[in-house]
């Protein structure tokens, strides 16, 4: 296995290289896509399939359809021609900055080197074993997420929800209209596929406690079952109670997860400090309001601004 | 010591690599959309079909090979629609299918 994991690692250095250099920025999508199918085999190999499987559905599916979807809004020219280099190849300036930054890649992987070797073999994994049964879930993975380190993890719900203001704050966006295309084709498969989009999201949510899993993949997933309905014309219109709960569904998931932590704090154990007997039905409470909310996130970044509620 | 199921597995996996390999190849070297898409999807399809079968019968258990056969059909399903739309839109945006020069 030596053998594939070095080709595996050349790959992934030869496709991050291809997505930076390629000068056609199409190219340079499907090079990114690439390789992010190719690390979630990394992540595989080294033993960690819930990043793998967060990687395959986000890093590589919905980041490559938020890719797609910014290429077709770039006028024709800009998205299929060549980018113009402004880089001028010599001259004192160029040696400069190309010796300046090759010195400082050299320094850094040393220093990463070095605190390779300096890395304690153990690490936290007999620790975390230990405490597992206090975390109220079986997979240590989501008691990391959601019992020991879930400040963390209410800081990146609250990431996304911000990354979907910014986004709304940026200007409206015509909401997509229903549409017959001109095949079949694509309704028919996506109307075959939709029940096991949502299957396996509910599925994701609720394995997190026991196997990899969890509210991430899971959104993931839900969103790709709404951009699949979108591409396949299928849209339902949009008036103000949908937008009034469509904001509620995108806040719900932190909003939960901050609402447990403070009414913890109250009761007097600290801000998402779970009491023993208590720990699993919050969690799963967590998880589930979190994959909703994540995947109607991923979804509205698809989408880009704020639904245009005039358009319809 | 390989027991037959792994023999037979790894005979079957190797033959859908080869598959794959075709398919690669007629992506490579096919003259047009049309020709390079129907080579693509054909073989890699069958070659898949090869792989899984030779994982699900070195698994050795009814229940996981039962998920590598759902695996299957939902990727034939998919890489036929896929196939097929990227035909279309070629098809609708007037590229000609290849033909021969006389």
């Amino acid at each position: 296995m030596a053998v594939f994991d070095l080709i595996l690692g050349l790959l992934l250095v030869v496709l991050v290289w291809k997505s930076l250099s390629v000068s056609d920025l199409f190219g340079a999508v499907i090079s990114f896509m690439a390789f992010g199918l190719l690390m979630a085999v990394a992540w595989v190999r080294l033993e960690a399939p819930d990043i793998a499987l967060a990687e395959a559905a986000i890093g590589s599916g919905l980041t490559g359809a938020l890719l797609f979807s910014t290429l077709g809004r770039l006028p024709h020219s800009e998205a299929r021609q060549p980018v113009v280099s402004r880089t001028v190849r010599n001259g004192p300036g160029y040696w400069m900055t190309t010796g300046f930054w090759w010195v400082l890649a050299i320094l850094l992987s040393i220093a990463f080197l070095f605190s390779l070797l300096d890395l304690q073999t153990p690490g936290l994994g007999g620790l975390l074993q230990e405490r597992l049964p206090e975390s109220g879930v079986l997979n240590p993975v989501t008691a990391v997420l959601l019992n020991f380190r879930s400040l963390d993890t209410v800081m990146e719900i609250a990431v996304l929800l911000l990354a979907v203001v910014v986004a709304w704050s940026m200007g409206t966006v015509v909401w997509p209209v229903k549409r017959t295309l001109p095949s079949p084709l694509l309704p028919g498969f996506v109307r075959l596929l939709t029940p096991f989009f949502l299957l396996v999201s509910f599925s994701l949510l609720w394995r997190g406690s026991h196997a990899p899993g969890g509210a991430f993949p899971s959104g993931a997933v839900l969103a790709a079952a709404g951009i699949l309905l979108l591409l396949a014309g299928k849209t339902t219109r949009i008036c103000p109670r949908f937008m009034f709960w469509l904001r509620w569904i995108l806040a719900v998931g932190l909003l939960v997860f901050v609402f447990a932590g403070v009414s913890l704090m109250v009761a007097g154990y600290g801000f998402l400090v779970y009491p023993e007997q208590w720990a699993g039905a919050l969690i799963l409470l967590i998880e589930v309001s979190a994959g909703v909310s994540i995947g109607a996130m991923l979804m509205a970044l698809y989408i880009g601004g704020e639904p245009d509620i005039h358009s319809a | 010591m390989m027991g037959a199921a792994d023999i037979a597995g790894a005979v079957l996996a190797v033959a859908g690599v080869l598959f794959f390999l075709a398919g690669t190849l007629g992506l490579l070297r096919f003259p047009d959309i049309y020709t390079r898409i129907h080579a693509l999807t054909k073989a890699d399809n069958l070659g898949l079909g090869l792989i899984c079968l030779g994982a699900a019968v070195q698994s050795g258990s009814l229940m996981t090979a039962l998920k590598l056969l759902l695996v299957w059909i939902l990727v034939l399903l998919a890489a036929a629609t896929g196939a097929s739309l990227i035909a279309q839109t070629a098809h609708r945006r007037g590229i000609r299918p290849w033909a021969r020069q006389e």
